[in-house]
């Protein structure tokens, strides 16, 4: 019977443990996701302002610009930019993201596939690791910028990508990642990053009639203009992926920590069973074996 | 006139200054009170921020390539990245 309670016993420690545990690493994550939703909103005013400055430009212009960034060629070679996370421990959020990718592939660039042209650069060890051991055609691997995670580090991988677009490696670039929406939700997208789409702005708003001076044409402006765009774009998607990752993980841990909750309720009725038992029994000896001798 | 210098990391700087001196991609200009409406593209090199009127009070960026945008007497540069330099009264 104590051999029984001594296992219960030892099972109680275990999941204590891991309770401490999760409950650390979702503490973790609330503290760096907070610094992760600071990195957003301190990126924010810049994007907007970007993206101001672009679309005054293009109100100010007539007729199609943009040059070889902007232009659609017919999809051949297709690269999508797949942002994970350097970790585990995330609840279904790299699974997620790995299964959009390859649901993107299946459904808009399968013949592409077929031909062996879709290529992959993974940000974030986790999806490399899955797309490298299914014999995709990982060639360039971005993972340790989460480790320290700067505008520069993306930029060299914008760049890169913008550069092989240039020399026609790839026709089309997509960035398979999860948008930060809160702690608990992410939304995971597709979003398109060359050729750039570019859409005259409706005019309403109030600066469009300004008489700007450009210096030096609009069209290397624009010129200029689109790779930071595109720049800042790629930083956008990294920090809100590294936000979704963080969330993520503090709803899984949080999660973790409430089951191990109620294995532990469910552990202390069946140890508290299995003492009263002990107890009753050794009772029942003492009481019938004093029962023996007075009679 | 308002200044703001903005990066991807952070926002550097913001505030009423009397000027600003800009590296732009045709050379070094200046910007002072009510400038017309402007576009510029902006080469590497050292911004320098005229606090007030006197010279001595001056505040010096090292900043990588980027644009400023002028409209209302607002200055809004974006640089992709800038360090700062020195700050003297």
């Amino acid at each position: 019977m104590s051999g029984a309670l001594k296992e219960v016993r030892g099972r109680i420690k275990s999941v204590q443990s891991s309770q401490q545990i999760t409950k650390a690493m979702k503490m973790v994550s609330a503290a760096k996701l907070r610094r992760a939703q600071d990195a957003i909103t301190q990126m924010r005013p810049y994007a907007q302002k970007m993206q101001e400055v672009l679309s005054n430009i293009l109100s100010n212009t007539e007729g199609s610009i943009g040059g070889d960034l902007a232009t659609e060629r017919a999809p051949e070679k297709v690269l999508l930019i797949v942002i994970t996370s350097d970790r585990g421990l995330a609840g279904a959020y790299n699974s997620n993201v790995i299964k959009l990718a390859k649901q993107t592939i299946r459904e808009h660039y399968a013949a592409q596939e077929a031909k062996g042209n879709v290529t992959i650069w993974s940000i974030g060890k986790k999806g490399f690791e899955h797309f490298a051991k299914n014999s995709y055609k990982v060639t360039d691997t971005y993972k340790d910028i989460f480790l320290n995670l700067t505008f520069e580090n993306v930029q060299a991988c914008a760049e890169a990508a913008v550069q092989a677009y240039r020399d026609h490696k790839f026709d089309v670039v997509e960035i398979v990642y999860s948008e930060f929406r809160n702690a608990a939700t992410q939304a995971f997208l597709v979003s398109r990053f060359l050729p750039v789409p570019l859409a005259k702005p409706a005019v309403s708003n109030k600066n469009l009639k300004t008489d700007f001076i450009f210096e030096p044409s609009k069209e290397e402006l624009i010129a200029e203009l689109i790779p930071k765009i595109l720049n800042t774009q790629l930083f956008k998607a990294v920090l809100d992926a590294h936000a979704s990752e963080h969330g993520a993980r503090m709803t899984a841990m949080d999660k973790a920590s409430e089951n191990a909750n109620e294995l532990l309720r469910n552990l202390k009725i069946s140890y508290n069973r299995a003492r009263q038992a002990a107890i009753t029994t050794e009772l029942t000896e003492i009481v019938s074996g004093a029962a023996a001798l007075a009679g | 006139m308002t200044l703001e210098i903005l990066t991807p990391e952070r926002k550097l700087y913001g505030g009423q200054v009397y000027g600003v001196q800009l590296p732009g991609i045709d050379g070094l200009f200046e910007v002072l009170d009510r400038h017309a409406p402007m576009v510029s593209a902006l080469k590497k090199g050292n911004l320098k921020v005229l606090v007030d009127k006197g010279q001595g009070n001056t505040i010096n960026y090292s900043i990588e390539s980027g644009f400023v945008e002028i409209l209302h007497n607002k200055v809004t540069v974006l640089v992709e990245g800038a360090n700062l330099v020195d700050k003297s009264h």
